[in-house]
C-alpha cells in the first residue's frame, strides 16, 4: 500500500504544481480561475488517498465541505469577467500604481472644483473610481 | 487471498487511476492552448477522478465508517461542476477568450449571427 499512496502522491504534487503553474501565467483570469478548480479537485482527490491510507474515517466531512463549496469561487470570479484591456496581466511596476492613482483622485477632484454647474448625476463616483469595468459580463 | 487482499488491491488501483487524472488535469491545464481546452482538461478529475478516488476510498475503509458521506461527495461535486464550468465558459465566450481557429465547428457563434441577421431585416 505504501508504494501505491508514494506514486499517488507524485502524480498529485506534479498535477498540482503545473495547476499553480498555469494559476500564476493566467493570460486571463478564467484561465487562473479553471487552474485553481483543478487545484481543488486534486486537494480532494489528495485528502481522499490520506483518508484511504490510514483508513481515517473523519476526513470524510471535509470531502463533502470540499465538494459542495469548491464551485463558489468560479462562480463568483466567472460572473465579474470583464474583457481585459491589452497588458493588463502583467504585474505594474510602483510608479505605474502611484501615477494612476494621481490620474484618478485627480480626475475626482476636478469634479468638486467646479461642481457649481454640474449636474448633480454627471459627478463620477468618489466612492469607487471608475465604477462599472468596461464591457463586464452582464 | 482473502477478500480483504482483493478489496485493497481493487481501492490501490482506483485511487492511481483518480491520481493518474488529477495529474493529466493538471499538465492539460498548463499546456492545452487556450481557455476551452484547459477547461476540457479540468473536468477530468472533477468526475471521473473523483469518483475513482472515492471508490478507493470505500473500499479501503469498507464497513468502518460513514460511505454513505462518500455517496453525498459525489453527487455534490457532480451538481456544482457544471454550474462552474458553464459560467466560466458563457463568460470565456463573452470575453473574446475563445481562440476561433482552434474550434472545428462554432454553434453558438452561427446561431448568433444568425439572429441579429433575422433582427436587423425585420426593422
Amino acid at each position: 500500500m505504501i508504494v501505491v499512496v508514494l506514486v499517488c502522491v507524485v502524480l498529485l504534487a506534479v498535477g498540482a504544481v503545473c495547476a499553480l503553474v498555469r494559476a500564476e501565467k493566467g493570460p486571463s483570469v478564467l484561465d487562473r480561475t479553471v487552474a485553481l478548480d483543478v487545484l481543488v479537485a486534486t486537494m480532494i482527490a489528495g485528502l481522499g488517498v490520506y483518508a484511504a491510507w490510514h483508513r481515517r474515517v473523519d476526513v470524510v466531512p471535509v470531502l463533502v465541505v470540499l465538494s459542495l463549496v469548491g464551485f463558489v469561487g468560479s462562480v463568483a470570479i466567472a460572473r465579474f469577467a470583464a474583457v481585459e484591456p491589452e497588458g493588463e496581466g502583467r504585474v505594474r511596476s510602483r510608479d505605474e500604481i502611484a501615477a494612476d492613482a494621481a490620474a484618478a483622485l485627480g480626475a475626482a477632484s476636478a469634479w468638486d472644483d467646479d461642481s457649481g454647474d454640474a449636474d448633480e448625476d454627471d459627478r463620477p463616483d468618489t466612492e469607487h473610481f471608475g465604477g462599472g469595468a468596461e464591457g463586464e459580463v452582464r | 487471498m482473502t477478500w480483504d487482499r482483493v478489496a485493497d488491491v481493487a481501492a490501490a488501483v482506483c485511487l492511481l487511476g483518480g491520481a493518474f487524472l488529477a495529474f493529466a488535469a493538471g499538465v492539460g491545464a498548463l499546456r492545452f492552448p487556450d481557455l476551452l481546452a484547459r477547461m476540457h482538461a479540468a473536468t477530468k478529475p472533477q468526475v471521473l477522478g473523483l469518483v475513482l478516488v472515492l471508490v478507493g476510498l470505500a473500499l479501503r475503509l469498507r464497513d468502518r465508517g460513514p460511505v454513505w458521506a462518500l455517496v453525498l461527495v459525489a453527487l455534490f461535486q457532480m451538481l456544482t461542476a457544471p454550474v462552474a464550468a458553464h459560467l466560466v465558459g458563457r463568460a470565456g465566450y463573452r470575453t473574446g477568450k475563445v481562440r476561433a481557429d482552434l474550434l472545428v465547428t462554432d454553434e453558438l457563434t452561427r446561431d448568433l449571427e444568425r439572429a441579429q441577421a433575422k433582427d436587423g431585416s425585420e426593422d
